[in-house]
Order: C-alpha cells, then structure tokens, then sequence
C-alpha cells in the first residue's frame, strides 16, 4: 500500500485497484472546524481533477477534487453525523471516499509524503 | 482541495499594519487582509472562541473601524441632515445606532454616534460628537461627510487611535478589575476612564448580541491594555471569523453584506433608527421614500432563516419560488455554533417574511429548505437601566 498526495491536499491511499481519498492534515488545520460534509454516492464515476466533494468549515465552503479517475465505492458514512472527524482524524477515520481506480498509473505523477512534506514546507 | 468561497477578496493595496499586529502574530491569530488591513480572523478556531465569547469574554481588535469626531456649532442640527435619528435629543454619554443614508433612501453606512460631555478622553469641547464607522466604508463616509456638512462643523479623523471590544457576560467582571467604574454603565453609554495614565473612552455597546464593552485608547497604549485584559482569566483574544458568527447569531446586519446603498432602511428591517420626531419632521435623506415606505410597507425585508439540515448556506444564495425562479437573495449565511443549525439572513418578498414561512434556497446547483424566523436566533443580554 502506498500513499500519494496532490497540491490541493488531498491524499490517496492505493492498494491494488482500489483506492482511499481524504484531505491533510494541512489542508484541515487551514480549514479550521469543519461543519460539513458531502461526500459523492456509490456507483459515481469521477475523472482526475473533477469535483468529488464539498467540505465546508464555519467560513468557507471548499471542493475536494479526485486525485485520479474511477468509480466511487463509497463515500464515509461516519462524516454525515460527525463531520468534525475531518479536523480529529484527517488521515484515518476522516478519510472522504473509496475508489475502484480505471487507470492505476494516474497516481504515480502524485507527490510522496516527503515531497509533499517539502511542498506544504515551502508554502 | 480548493477553497474558493467567502474568503476575504484580496486587496489591491499592501495591506497597512494595525496597533496590535505584532501582538496578534505572537498570540497566534491567523491574518488575513481586511478592510485595507492585516486583521486576525481566528486564533485558535471560530467554534471555540465563538462559545468562549458567548459563555466568558472575548477580546476584539476593532481597530480598524473609523473613529470620527465632530465638533463645531449646531453640530447635532447638521449631523441630522444626514442621519435619521433623534440626535438634537442624546444627551451627554448617551450613544444611537443610526444611518448614513443616501439622496435615494439607500444607506452609505451603519454606525454609532455619541454625544461628548465636559469630560471626555479626546480633550475636545463638550457638544461635539464621537462616532464609529465602519472600516470598509471609512473613507467613504469622510467623503459624504465633508461635502454636505458646512466647513464650521470639524471633522477630526482619530486614525490613531486602537479600538477594542470586550464582549460576552464576564466582560463587566474582567473589565472592572483593570478599570474601575466600568460597571456603573448601562447599555448605550459611555464615559472617561483612566488606564496607567492613558485615557479611554468606554461605552457600553458592542456587536455580537453579549454584554460587553468598546475601548477607544491611544494606539501606542493598545498593546499593554490588552496584554492586561488577557491577563484576567475571563478573557481570550477573538478574530474575527467569531465576530461575524456571534453578529448573525444576533441578527445584527453587517454593512456590504445585508446592508447597501441599494437597501433602504424599512426593507433592512431597521425601522427602529427612525427616530419618532425625525419621523415626524422629515428632513434626512431619501426621507419621502423611505417614510413612504414605511407608511406602506417595503416590497422586500430582511428576514432571518433556519436552514434544514447540517450544510450552511451562504451570502450570495438565492430564494427561488416553485419554479426556481430568484425571489429573494440571502445576504450572510454560516453554521452558527450556539444554535448548532446553518442560519442566514436574506431578502425575501414581504409576503413572505412572516415567521413560520417556509421558502427554497438555491445554492451551487443544489436546493436548500428554510423557515423564516424571528431574530436574534440567540437572545440579546444587554445590561439596560434598571435592569
């Protein structure tokens, strides 16, 4: 299983042709409490780059973009009655989606965790 | 992830540097440009400081705000040329909301007038009048000032001095331990007081529905002052992310967002900063319109709303009728972290800004239902005479 983050800050955790999506823990600290969360239904295709959710926190409204193309599996049903998951647990608990991934290889153009450390560094 | 909604716009200008900037970054506030400066919109997150506000005290950095001295003969005669409140009618200490209003009954501003007394922390003849404007509309506002009022009333622009608000129910407590005689004040007075030789000017009054106080000081005093403040265990400093969702909790409207020059009075719900006699005698800016409006009631009004469900809906979303056609504009709109629901205010028609009315809210391509309902959504603890 391998990690990979986008400059949006969002992850995607892969293992085989599925695969995890959430936001970091950067992208949450810089949210600030996070009131809501619509995550995509099971069955919704999305292409890398498209609008897959919506988190909002008490200011602002923000879209969460898929990091690569599929299928969704899932979306956490845990967020709908705590969406403050997000803010506690960005990288586990709080994670957005599941994916059956159409082009596995999408994926090695994201960042590693150390390159993504780096970007969010030189923020 | 892109965050692309209600972010504060960015400015053209290179932000300028307020009193209490350094001070902020080392208690950790977020800046963000506001209203042409550096301000903090959060410490340590808007749903803390939001209910530490409203259960403690939050100090508030208002500095921003325009701080306007009026002074000269037959100013209160002239200021209500442009205002429609009873201002001939304060006496000394005694403060109003009222209204910049425009020829056509629309509004340049909301703001706070004082009459001063003898003794006053600005070392200027009593008669004159203190107010406060908003930030974003401060230079306007002198524009609007300096060409209708004659050159005997004076204008003295206090861009010096740091303004900070101290909300919430310990206020009082905090705030009398560092200046004495502070309680004495009832809502909507202010009076001098002395801080380790600095005068202040303290008015019982703020914007988040708390009781609570605003201190004009000396910018060069601001920082020890609210190092002191903080140093009371009542007080936390408060950004203003928190100030925004403890005003709509309150249902008080902010200027260029519930209230414009294309608002009237009537219709933004404020009938109450028509004073009875000016009402009466007329005499203000777009008084035939407005008092017309009042007589016959306004086609739209400012309403609040509870939105059903968890998502917030927000400024610029519509109220559409059964055909989706737009009805109404909602003009603020967040989750408000008292009442634990997305509220809003919005501009719906008259017909529909009884309480109880239920209306459709469109947002990005998605329908919202609402209930129209009285305001404030939490209720107002302002400490009244007698009380």
């Amino acid at each position: 299983m391998s990690r990979y983050f986008t400059q949006d800050h969002e992850w995607i955790q892969v293992d085989g042709d599925t695969a995890t999506v959430g936001i970091t823990t950067y992208a949450q600290s810089q949210l600030g409490d996070i009131v809501f969360v619509e995550t995509p239904e099971a069955g919704k295709t999305v292409a890398k780059g498209d609008d897959a959710a919506v988190v909002e926190s008490v200011k602002a409204a923000s879209d969460v973009y898929a990091p690569a193309s599929g299928t969704v599996v899932e979306g956490n049903p845990a967020l709908a009655d705590n969406p403050a998951l997000v803010n506690e647990d960005p990288e586990g608990e709080g994670w957005f989606f599941k994916l059956t991934l159409s082009n596995a290889a999408e994926v090695e153009a994201l960042m590693d965790e150390a390159a993504y450390k780096d970007f969010v560094d030189s923020l | 992830m892109s965050q692309d909604v209600q972010e504060p716009e960015a400015e053209a200008l290179a932000p300028e540097l307020l009193p209490l900037d350094a001070w902020h970054r080392a208690r950790g506030g977020r800046m963000v440009p506001f209203a042409g400066y550096e301000m903090p919109v959060q410490y340590e997150g808007i749903m803390a400081e939001h209910l530490w506000t409203r259960e403690h005290a939050g100090l508030f950095d208002v500095s921003h705000m325009g701080q306007l001295l009026f002074s000269g003969a037959d100013t209160d005669a002239q200021l209500e040329t442009l205002l429609p409140g009873d201002i001939k009618g304060l006496i000394p200490g005694r403060m109003r909301y009222s209204l910049l209003l425009a020829d056509n009954g629309g509004i340049h501003d909301d703001l706070m007038v004082t009459r001063l007394g003898d003794e006053n922390a600005f070392e200027i003849d009593a008669g004159a009048f203190y107010m406060v404007v908003n930030g974003a509309t401060k230079w306007d506002d002198l524009g609007v000032f300096r060409e209708a009022l004659p050159d005997e009333v004076a204008i003295n622009h206090l861009d010096e001095q740091a303004l900070l608000a101290l909300q919430g129910p310990e206020a009082v407590t905090a705030l009398e331990r560092v200046v004495p005689g502070v309680a004495s004040l009832v809502f909507m007075t202010a009076a001098a007081f002395e801080w380790q030789g600095n005068p202040l000017w303290v008015s019982r009054s703020g914007y988040t529905g708390e009781d609570g106080f605003e201190i004009s000081l000396p910018g060069d005093a601001a920082e020890a002052f609210a190092e002191a403040l903080c140093a009371q265990p009542e007080v936390k400093p408060i950004g203003l992310g928190a100030r925004d969702s403890l005003r709509l909790e309150a249902g008080l409207p902010l200027y260029g967002h519930d209230l414009d020059l294309d608002t009237n009075p009537v219709a933004a719900d404020l009938g109450f900063a028509l004073s009875k006699r000016r009402r009466e005698e007329g005499g203000f800016p777009g008084a035939e319109a407005i008092l017309a409006d009042r007589a016959n009631g306004s086609a739209t009004k400012r309403v609040g709303l509870i939105v059903e469900g968890r998502q917030p809906v927000r400024e610029g979303a519509i109220v559409v009728d059964d055909s989706g056609t737009q009805i109404g504009t909602v003009t603020s709109g967040g989750f408000a972290p008292s009442v634990q629901k997305p509220i809003a205010m919005a501009y719906v028609p008259a017909a529909l800004a009884t309480p109880g009315t239920r209306v459709t809210l469109s947002q990005r391509g998605k329908t919202h239902n609402a209930e129209v309902t009285s305001m404030p959504f939490v209720p107002h603890r302002y400490v009244r005479k007698g009380a």
